[in-house]
Formats: C-alpha cells, structure tokens, sequence
C-alpha cells in the first residue's frame, strides 16, 4: 500500500512477571498490507505480545510502534485505528447480534450519520444479516467467533489483531473462518495473527514469526522457513517403539534431524546422499520446522 | 491484488485515518460505555425496577407501621413513618450502587471479561471506571427517589425541597458506587464480599440515622457518624424534606462530594492494577 511505515514494529521487548519472563527481547515487524502469523506453542509468550499492543500490559523494556504511534504513550490513538479479535469470547450474551456491533460503533467513535451503516456492513462481513436480533447466547459457535471478528472490524480498522481465531471450532467453521480473514488481508489491511495451527498459517500468512520462550527463533516466509529448516522431503518412520528408537539413534549418527510425531519418527534433509532409511516419503512442511524449532511440546 | 468484489471491497478498505488528538477523559469514550449499560439495562430493567420499588414498600410497612405504633413521634412533628421513609432513601441509594457495582464490576471482569473488549478499543481504565461509576449513580438517582414516592403514598406531604433528592443520590451514589468498584478490584474471590457486606455495610446502618436519630446514641456512635457517608446522605435527604438547615448542609454535602472523590481515584487505582499487566 502507500503508506510505507510500518502497522507495527517491535524492538528489544521485555515483558516480565515477578520472576516470569513471558516477553523476552522480541523484535516483530508487521509491513503495511501483510498477513503476519505468530507461531509458538502455549507460554511462548504470544498472548502477552497481544495484550501489549493493545497497552493493556506494559512493556517493562523495548520499543514499541503501532501504526505511527508509540506506545504506551500513544496507545488509545493506535487503538482507535485498530482492531482487535480477542482469544476468548467476550461478547455480551444477553444482548443480540445487533446490539454488541452498535455498542462497539459507539466505543470506536463510528459517527452518528455512518453508525447504521457500519453496523450493517459489519453485520454482512460476519454473514450474520439474517440474526441480527438474535440474542448472542443463542448463535453457534462458528457464528460467535464471526461475531467477534465483525465487531473487531466495525469502524473499518487498517490494523486487525487476531488472537488464536479459530481455536475450538471444528474444520468446516475454520475455514469459513479462513476465508473471511483472506478476504481482509486481499483489501490492504495489515494483520497480526497469532495461532499454534501450523496449517492456518501457512495459508493464510505472507510471513511467520516462531516464538519460544518469549523470543523470535525464526522468521521469513513459511516455505522459505520450510526449505532453509526442513528441506524439500523428509521420511516418516512408522512402527514400534523400539523401533523408533532405533531409526533417530541412526539417524542422529548420521548426523540428521529427526522429530517424535507421537506414532511415528521424522528425519529431516534425508535421501541426499542414499542413506535414507526405509519410511514414507513426503514434502516438508511448516509443522517440521515448528517442532523442530520450538522442541517437542507442540500445543 | 484486491481480488474480491467491489462491494466487499468498499466494506472493508479502512476508514480515513483520523488525525484527531485523543484526549485523556473522553466524551465519546465515557458515553460508549454507557450506552453498553443502557442498552443492557433495556434487558434486565424490569427485575430491578421491581425489587427497588417493592423493598422500600415492604421496610415502611414493618418498621413505619410495626415500630411506629411504638414511637408516635421523633420530635419536630415528624412521625416515625415520615422518619423511616426519607431515611430509607439513602439505603435505596447504597443498594442500588454499591451493591450492583461490587458484584457487576466482579462479573465484568473476571466472568464475562467485558473489560477485556473495552480496554481493547479506545477507553482507558480511567474512563471506563468513571463511566460506569456515572451509570450506577444515575441509577441510583433514580431509584433512591422511590422510598421518597412510597412515604407520599403512605402520607408524607411534598415539598419543593425534595427536588434535591435526585441530586443528592446522585452524589452519594457515585461514591458508593465507586466504594463497590474499589472493592472488586481489591478482593480475590466473589465470597470474600459477604465480608464486606456484614463487617463494613451492615454496621453503617447503625450510626445513619436510617430508623433511629443518632443523637440518641452514645458519643462514640455520633462521632462516628461523621465518617459515615449513609449518615450525611440520610441527613441531607431529610432536610430536603423537612426544611434545609444552612450551613450544616453545606458540609454533608461536601463530605458526600468527598467521598465520591477518594473513592473515585482509589476505583480508578484499583482496577488498573487489575486490567493492565
């Protein structure tokens, strides 16, 4: 787009608590008019990155620019122009569908003359025209998350911060879900997302931040991250668990990577030079890199 | 690169950025809010209407006419019934703030996590607590005249000084609704209220003057009267009705604005010790 400062960037961010470190100088760009994921399994510190943006924790260390303005200092005006698709749903369930989008219309000062109209075209972005007086503790849970999505866009935001937007619902929803947030980025607006689904984000993001323990591991788009990590291939042993055992002993003294994937094993960058052992071949891909990246305990 | 159609196109391009410097107290953010509350309310004001309007009645029916047929009078020509049924004013006052704002403030953040969305949008902590302070105090405006209403069915004669009830519970009730904010931001755990309900609102009743004159108590229960906010609203009220008394007025009146003060910055305190990392 032509706006070419940044919709958000981080330097040297620290955020701690008591004796945790959840946020641990992370640096994160978000170029204007990108789809940036943020993957890192629970306790990465991914939450808590959220929350700061949004200056609802304050960073103890770093730099921190949302939108032109810095934070914390700036931060209800970086609000205003953003919005924001929180984990857990936190729409008001006695009121109808309606009624939250207009409450948020009021809350991101939609004015008076264009209320109606935001509230309507909010309304058509969540596909929900048809429930708009259908009290919120009624709708599905596919439609909750669209809901809150909608809300989070009702003043037409040029930032939209996604945290985990499709945890707990089943695949169909998800890919609704998918599709609506495509949509978003394909009109210019600059996205944050972050998720532990790696297939959400390599759909969906132009380029992936991995986080572990409160720190950028890696970074690029998700198939260069793929083919610099994982390689193009890698060979999946199934069998027993001795078995197992005995492919990533060789593997390892063969000097390649391997991954657990509960049933079976993964070696990673094997066949190049014949000493491949037998398994099934497939391509890499974001999940390899993750595991590999962030250890073994995948959320 | 904008694949979809024009009108999904025209739904979604962002706003115009505003260059408008935010400020630090909001009108549109305080208003925000309260719509969130007045558009709630719509849902749930029956309920609420009811018990406000039903308690004052059933407390003058026993203590205005079961003591009452004890006490003839409280001196001044005032029967206990007209005694009771301003002094109630002020406990309509403190159950219709401090009580909902204790509970719903406990609600909002740890249940429902209201709080969560609106300090996500551009409200800061200050705003949303005054707000919602502004709301229950309006409410209790409101509902503190209906002690006042049932009296005059039950005989209390109108004067034009009750005009300055709505205000006066208007004031009290921002403190008190602020005392229940600071309260919820302060505990833990939602048992830990009858706590605050039995070992500090209870005994307020006891040096108000609510069913009894204070000055019929010992020098300990008429200093501490003085720091009782109930105490100054119970005052005041019954002035409004029975005649205004200068300067004595003056400092319940301003003891009611302070308290509203203090408790308004330790609400404000409170909660953003609460809602921000």
């Amino acid at each position: 787009m032509s706006d070419p400062s940044p919709a958000i960037r981080l330097r040297g961010v620290v955020k701690r608590y008591g004796p945790i470190t959840a946020v641990n100088g992370l640096d994160l760009d978000v170029p204007p008019g990108t789809c940036v994921g943020l993957l890192g399994p629970n306790g990465a510190g991914k939450s808590t990155t959220m929350r700061l943006l949004t200056a609802q924790a304050i960073a103890d260390e770093g730099e921190l620019d949302v939108l032109g303005y810095e934070l914390p200092g700036e931060s209800k005006q970086a609000r205003a122009e953003c919005g924001v698709v929180p984990q857990l749903d936190n729409l008001d369930t006695t009121l109808t569908v309606e009624q939250n989008l207009i409450v948020f219309a009021h809350l991101y000062r939609v004015p008076r003359a264009d209320r109606g109209a935001a509230v309507q075209r909010a309304l058509e972005i969540a596909n929900l025209t048809e429930r708009r007086d259908t009290k919120v503790d009624e709708l599905s849970g596919g439609m909750r998350r669209r809901l809150l999505i909608a809300r989070g866009l009702v003043h037409r935001p040029r930032l939209v911060l996604l945290d985990e937007p499709t945890v707990g619902l089943d695949p169909q929803v998800r890919q609704e879900l998918w599709a609506l947030i495509d949509n978003l980025r394909s009109q210019g607006i600059s996205i944050l997302m972050s998720t532990h689904y790696i297939e959400e984000a390599e759909r969906l993001c132009d380029t992936v931040t991995i986080m572990s323990h409160g720190s950028e591991v890696a970074k690029g788009r998700p198939s260069d991250l793929v083919l610099e990590h994982a390689g193009r291939e890698v060979i999946e042993v199934y069998g027993p668990p001795p078995r197992l055992a005995e492919v990533e002993a060789d593997a390892l003294n063969a000097g390649l990577r391997t991954r657990r994937t509960g049933t079976s094993i993964t070696v990673l960058g094997a066949g190049a030079n014949g000493d491949a052992p037998e398994g099934e071949r497939r391509p890499a891909n974001l999940e390899d890199v993750f595991v590999l990246l962030t250890g073994e305990e995948i959320a | 690169m904008t694949g979809a159609t024009a009108t999904r196109e025209h739904a979604l391009t962002p706003a115009p950025r505003g260059g408008r410097r935010l400020h630090r107290f909001e009108r549109s953010a305080i208003g925000g809010v309260l719509v969130r509350e007045m558009i709630n309310f719509s849902s749930y004001w029956r309920s609420t209407t009811f018990s406000s309007t039903l308690e004052p009645t059933i407390y003058l029916l026993a203590f205005g006419f079961g003591l009452g047929s004890l006490v003839s009078s409280v001196g001044n020509g005032i029967s206990y019934e007209e005694f009771v049924g301003t002094g109630m004013v002020a406990m309509a006052v403190l159950f219709s703030s401090a009580m909902p704002s204790m509970f719903g403030t406990f609600v909002k953040y740890q249940f429902q996590r209201t709080y969560d969305a609106i300090l996500a949008a551009p409200v800061d902590t200050e705003e949303l607590v005054t707000a919602e302070a502004l709301w229950m105090a309006m409410r209790a405006s409101v509902y503190g005249c209906a002690p006042l209403l049932v009296a005059m069915a039950f005989g209390l004669d109108p004067s034009w000084g009750m005009l300055a009830v709505p205000a006066i519970n208007f004031t009290a009730g921002f403190g008190w609704s602020c005392f229940g904010i600071a309260i919820a931001a302060f505990l833990k755990s939602i048992d830990n209220f009858s706590y605050v309900t039995s070992a500090v609102i209870t005994p307020l009743f006891l040096v108000a003057g609510t069913f009894w004159p204070i000055d019929q108590l010992p020098e300990w229960g008429q200093v501490l009267a003085q720091l009782n906010p109930l105490y100054h609203c119970v005052e005041l009220v019954r002035h409004a009705a029975f005649g205004w008394e200068g300067w004595g007025d003056v400092g319940h009146f301003t003891a009611l604005v302070g308290f509203g003060l203090v408790t308004w910055r330790i609400a404000i305190h409170g909660m953003t010790r609460k809602l921000i990392d």
